[in-house]
């Protein structure tokens, strides 16, 4: 049986720089613009060159969000690909890849298709991405048009020539692609929408980038360190009309006194690592937790411990992320399990870091920055940053004592007044002390803060029929999709989900959905340590853990076997 | 010429300096290079890292950031770049500048950011009672270094030139009108400018005192070419008799604020486009 309907599993794999990444991007650039949902993941090795990479592309229905361990379609580009991907590969996998390059797999045909030599008959073999895209369209089943408006938009100022040959390339797949399909009784059927071809289709990262500017972001020092790096690119590339200073810091321990310094000055500064990079400026949180500047902090988690799996995926980080810093302060942790919500919460992080006058961070990680997806337009709102600056006058004291804790914050320039910091522990006009009651005060001032923060705490969202459910999946961050799908697979009403995307501190609200229910986490860590969390937040003790840290994200599959073995 | 009371600090302040200390003349220099250069308290921020020297700006009324140790070059960068029309002086220690922030000292030097690096330059750490500091002289003898210290002093003024500061000078915390004249150009100059301070520790440095640098220190005269490369690293390279005065001072390059940005309005009043925003995620949607 080669009948796919509803939805499809397309993986292309290869050596770094044999234009996976290349056709991927055209690929779900294209089937958006056709109107078809796409959502896309991928898995790289550590290298710049070589080794064996794959990008899943699902073309689904209904919109999904989630990885999932079947291929369905597997266009592989060279002989690594089969044994890297062979767990993947079943019955039904329909492999196609060049006969000469691609190699055997024992009780399984592959169908050749001869990317390089179409290439090369144009005349180049830089159009295999194109004749690439070409043939999975045409196995596909889909239209050919968009990706023709496509190629001429790309590559129009390079001139009609290259715009000819590449329509040339994608033609020349594509007709490959449908004769073959119809040989050999394929049949795809994926349903089209016109409002998709008009939604907005990005990366994780790329969410990531746009919440940071929509928070009103407009200085960035960092270090590069994967999947970090991301977010110092998208601002170097897109921050320049919005006055966004970037800086590519000596080290990480530099990059944060900066974005405290440009806090200090008035300006909203980010930071974005990786758990490595983050290490080192733990020293940074404290002091932003004691001369109460803001900063946002993005950690796009990897496997640890030290450099671990560079560019896999885990959420292994939420316990550095709480505890970093020496000292008490408070701060807030925010976990988006979407791009919409990477994007709402990357501004949100702006706003409370400079309300008051804290340190937050973003865990994303590699599986969600890498993502690829589209979602309708009304989802992104953008709106006026509010601001809580203040004009000096004369006699303004940085640290005043308030109900709140928070102290009116001046900046330096604006007003008549002085603008002091201190790390060590200061009186109101930030002047060092040592007196104990003072101590005393100044501890209680900043801890205060946090009433107004938990009050802040945004509240999960819960998945499924929570009043009648008996057994709860918690999750958090970019376990949202892979949740919601499993759950809806499910079928089973005696299980529902609940999705935290603000992992600390908790909504006092949201401790009575864990009455009376089994209680089970989901998290891609050894040792649980949301579950930790929700012990320490509600007292409440969690039933049992799925865990998952081979540096790979949780598959639809294995989240449904999960829930099955659960009931 | 700004009256240099105003910048003196609360009439309640606690001073933690030792009596006698060669912090208090420095303290003192920077008041007049300010008020001479008439620089109100309002326009200046003084970045500090931890130690003795560090807590300078306390005892300063102008703005400070007083942050962490090795730790005063980052956010004086920073806070150059987000507001360019402030004067920034990061100030702190050998042990700060050139020990716990050797790194952020090679680099801001390399970024060339129109801020003044004051570094109180004692041989030896004083917060932390008596240890060396990068810049001990070999042999010293300390708590730690218990049989002498056998490292090469670090030697910042050639360390500076050659990363190709534009400014560097050294001066002696003994002689205030001759070290305030330097940090006035200091100042002025656009771009990083480095001046290291020779200042004795009475309590933990008995070897570099008083009478030890008049002896080991001699001025540079008018006859010195200042903007030769060569030469500056010559004198620089002379640890057994060090010269005073500005060292080395070239023509002025784009300082770091005005490559990494437009313009120099204050970050904090630039408010977000969210035309340009909307245009942004537009463009997603193709």
């Amino acid at each position: 049986m080669k009948r796919f309907s509803g939805d499809i599993s397309l993986v292309l794999g290869g050596a770094a720089g044999q234009g996976v990444q290349t056709v991927e991007a055209l690929l779900v650039q294209v089937l958006k613009r056709e109107g078809y949902n796409v959502f896309a993941s991928k898995e790289y090795m550590s290298r710049i060159r070589g080794g064996s990479n794959s990008t899943e592309i699902r073309i689904t229905d209904t919109k999904r969000r989630a990885f999932v361990k079947r291929i369905d379609l597997l266009f592989a580009m060279d002989k690594g690909v089969i044994p890297h991907l062979k767990d993947r590969i079943s019955e039904r996998t329909l492999v196609f890849g060049e006969k000469e390059k691609v190699g055997t797999l024992a009780n399984h045909e592959i169908y050749d298709v001869p990317f390089t030599r179409f290439a090369n008959e144009l005349g180049n073999p830089i159009f295999t991405s194109t004749v690439a895209v070409g043939i999975a369209l045409g196995v596909l089943g889909a239209d050919l048009e968009a990706f023709e408006t496509y190629l001429r938009e790309h590559f129009e100022r390079k001139g009609e020539e290259i715009v000819k040959k590449n329509i040339e390339a994608a033609q020349k797949g594509y007709t490959f692609g449908k004769h073959l399909a119809y040989d050999e009784g394929i049949e795809v059927h994926i349903k089209r929408e016109k409002k998709v071809s008009e939604e907005l289709l990005m990366e994780g990262s790329e969410a990531l980038g746009l919440g940071t500017l929509a928070g009103g972001c407009n200085y960035i020092s960092s270090y590069p360190m994967s999947p970090g790096t991301v977010l110092l690119n998208y601002l170097a590339a897109h921050g320049k009309p919005f006055g966004v200073v970037v800086d590519q810091a000596e080290d990480e321990i530099a990059a944060i006194n900066q974005g405290l310094g440009a806090g200090y000055a008035g300006a909203r500064a980010v930071v974005t690592t990786s758990g490595g990079g983050f290490s080192l400026m733990t020293e940074g949180v404290s002091l932003a937790g004691m001369i109460e500047t803001p900063i946002v902090i993005h950690i796009g988690q990897r496997p640890g411990p030290a450099t671990g799996l560079p560019t896999r995926t885990e959420q292994g980080d939420l316990n550095l992320a709480l505890y970093a810093g020496h000292g008490e302060f408070p701060r807030v942790i925010l976990a988006p399990g979407t791009h919409q919500e990477t994007f709402s919460l990357a501004r949100h992080a702006f706003y409370l870091a400079d309300k008051y006058q804290i340190p937050v961070f973003i865990l994303m990680d590699q599986y969600l920055i890498d993502s690829i997806v589209s979602f309708p337009k009304d989802d992104l709102t953008v709106k006026l940053v509010e601001h809580f600056i203040v004009e000096t006058k004369e006699d303004y004291r940085r640290y005043e004592i308030t109900k709140d804790g928070i102290s009116p914050r001046g900046i330096p320039g604006h007003g008549t007044g002085l603008v002091c910091v201190d790390s060590d522990e200061h009186d109101e006009s930030a002047h060092i002390t040592e007196s104990a009651s003072v101590r005393l005060l100044m501890h209680e001032k900043r801890l205060r803060k946090s009433i107004g923060i938990t009050d802040e705490a945004l509240l999960p969202t819960e998945i499924g029929n929570l009043k009648d459910a008996e057994t709860l999946i918690v999750a958090w961050g970019s376990n949202r999709g892979v949740l919601e799908e499993a759950l809806e697979l499910s079928g089973n009403t005696a299980v529902a989900g609940l999705h935290f995307h603000q992992v600390y501190p908790l909504p006092e609200k949201a401790k009575k959905s864990f009455k009376g229910k089994k209680i089970v986490v989901l998290e891609n860590n050894a040792s649980g340590q949301f579950a930790n969390v929700l012990r320490l937040e509600y007292g409440i003790k969690v039933t049992e853990s799925i865990l998952k840290y081979d540096g790979d994200p949780f598959s639809v599959e294995e989240v449904v076997e999960k829930i099955k073995a659960l009931v | 010429m700004i009256d240099k009371k105003r910048y003196d600090m609360p009439a309640n302040t606690d001073m933690a300096w030792c009596p006698g200390c060669g912090n208090f003349p420095i303290l003192n220099i920077i008041k007049m290079a300010l008020s001479e250069l008439d620089i109100p308290p309002e326009e200046v921020v003084m970045c500090s890292g931890i130690g003795q020297a560090a807590k300078t700006p306390q005892y300063l009324r102008v703005h400070y950031f007083n942050g962490l140790h090795g730790r005063a070059l980052p956010p004086a960068i920073a806070i150059k770049n987000s507001n360019p029309s402030l004067t920034v002086i990061a100030e702190s220690g050998d042990g700060d500048t050139y020990g716990e922030g050797g790194n952020h000292f090679l680099h801001t030097i390399r970024r060339n950011p129109n801020i003044t690096n004051i570094v109180h330059n004692n041989m030896v750490y004083g917060l932390t009672k008596g240890q060396a500091s990068p810049t001990s002289e070999k042999g010293m003898k300390t708590p730690v270094q218990v049989d002498g210290v056998v490292l090469e002093p670090f030697n910042p003024v050639a360390t500076a030139i050659t990363l190709g500061a534009t400014f560097v000078g050294r001066v002696f915390s003994g002689d205030i009108l001759q070290a305030k004249e330097i940090v006035k150009q200091a100042i002025l100059h656009k771009g990083y400018a480095l001046v290291d301070v020779f200042q004795p520790c009475i309590v933990f440095n008995k070897q570099n005192t008083y009478q030890w640098f008049k002896e080991n220190t001699y001025y540079l005269d008018e006859t010195h070419e200042k903007g030769n490369r060569s030469k500056a690293l010559d004198i620089a390279f002379n640890m057994e008799k060090m010269a005073l005065g500005v060292i080395y001072q070239a023509a002025e390059k784009p300082s770091y604020e005005t490559l990494v940005r437009a313009g120099a309005e204050p970050l904090y009043k630039t408010p977000l486009d969210t035309g340009a925003l909307s245009q942004l995620i537009e463009g997603y949607s193709k």
